[in-house]
């Protein structure tokens, strides 16, 4: 009963990610809110395990952490430079 | 050499976690794909102190739970800012000095301080930090060079005094 | 035992819900983008940490146990890389903080990096 509780507090604070995605002025705020979204994706899997009695669900868990960031990082990379090969040579803001 | 060792085992760790059968078959291909795994990691030339800083273990078992204590108070505080009125926050923009003496260093250093709510490090350049600050007590706490006198002491680099950090 | 494993538990897990909702509500809150970045951060450390602490109370000794800990560590060494990402890419797209002085918006332009700028 308690882990409902829970998997619903964590539905709504993705609500409001979803909100600023939708919402957010630029491009910068909707990644944010994505990223959010994301992580607490994490926990609502997590939680869900433990709500069907299945842990189990924990490895999806960990396998939507890993994409989690690397979506984000190439996201980012993408809007700065229009391209996901951007070569760096020696320019500091292929570094990103 | 260590270092991949280290990773080895890091691998092995992992796939023990995920897997939990112990048939024949399926243990030659867990050591297979370490091996893989660890091959392509050294042919990428990323098996170095600062990939895999087990030479960090040691000390960090005094940093990491100073810097839990820190992020818990941190929290606290700018839950509070959120949740107060506008007097409550400040934003800022500061610059810390970064008195590591090599990459690795600055870069615990910035992510300390990312990783701590209500601060985030914008850039590292010539060993100091821009940083943006949510309210006045996140920026005082790192104006004072608590962190950077407890990274230098992490990484065994010359621990600079304390208030001598200054923007 | 079970019991006050329970409550704590339970403590952990609406400790976490409540900073959870907290940041949600900052991003919402908030005008500015860097702030919240900080809102954001609230829900990477404390948001997962008391729920994931939560968790693994009612988990015990076990293969979860393990497998908690691991997403944990791995959400508190990844999310500063993603946050710090985020303001670079926003700076070099000259979306400045909301700050009171103009030398400290100053500050955050030196830190720009472009395309044509050689090093």
């Amino acid at each position: 009963m308690m882990f409902a509780a829970a998997a619903a507090g964590v539905v709504v604070t993705m609500v409001f990610a979803m909100a600023l995605a939708l919402m957010g002025p630029n491009v910068y705020n909707r990644i944010l809110a994505v990223n959010v979204f994301g992580t607490l994706s994490v926990m609502l899997i997590a939680i869900y395990g433990f709500v069907d009695g299945r842990p189990e669900f924990l490895d999806l868990a960990i396998v939507y952490a890993l994409i989690n960031f690397i979506g984000t990082i190439a996201v980012t990379k993408y809007v700065t430079f229009s391209d996901m090969g951007h070569g760096d040579d020696g320019d500091p803001a292929g570094d990103i | 050499m260590v270092q991949v060792l280290a990773l080895a085992t890091a691998l092995a760790g992992f796939w023990v976690l995920l897997s939990g059968y112990w048939l024949t078959l399926i243990v030659a291909l867990g050591v297979a794909s370490i091996v893989l795994c660890v091959f392509i990691a050294w042919r990428m030339d990323v098996i170095d102190h600062e990939g895999h800083p087990i030479h960090l273990t040691i000390p960090g078992l005094t940093y990491f739970p100073w810097l839990l204590k820190e992020i818990v108070l941190s929290n606290l505080t700018v839950a509070k800012a959120i949740l107060g009125d506008k007097n409550a926050r400040h934003p800022q923009v500061l610059r810390v000095k970064a008195s590591q003496s090599d990459a690795l260093g600055q870069t615990v250093y910035a992510n300390s301080i990312t990783l701590t709510p209500g601060t985030v490090s914008i850039s590292v350049d010539d060993g100091y930090i821009t940083v943006h600050a949510f309210m006045d007590e996140t920026a005082e706490g790192l104006r004072s060079g608590e962190m950077d006198a407890k990274v230098c002491k992490l990484m065994g680099d010359a621990t600079p005094l304390v208030g001598d950090a200054k923007t | 035992m079970d019991m006050i494993l329970d409550i704590a538990s339970w403590a952990f897990i609406s400790g976490g819900i409540i900073f959870c909702l907290i940041g949600g509500y900052g991003l919402i809150k908030l005008k500015d983008f860097y702030a919240r970045l900080h809102a954001a951060s609230l829900i990477d450390t404390f948001g997962v940490g008391l729920i994931f602490i939560g968790l693994m109370f009612q988990a015990g000794f076990t293969l979860v146990t393990a497998k908690l800990i691991l997403i944990l560590v791995f959400i508190f060494f990844t999310s500063p890389t993603a946050t710090h990402a985020l303001a670079r890419a926003a700076i070099n797209h000259d979306v400045l903080p909301d700050v009171d002085t103009e030398e400290e918006r100053d500050l955050v332009r030196q830190t720009k990096t472009t395309k044509s700028s050689t090093s």
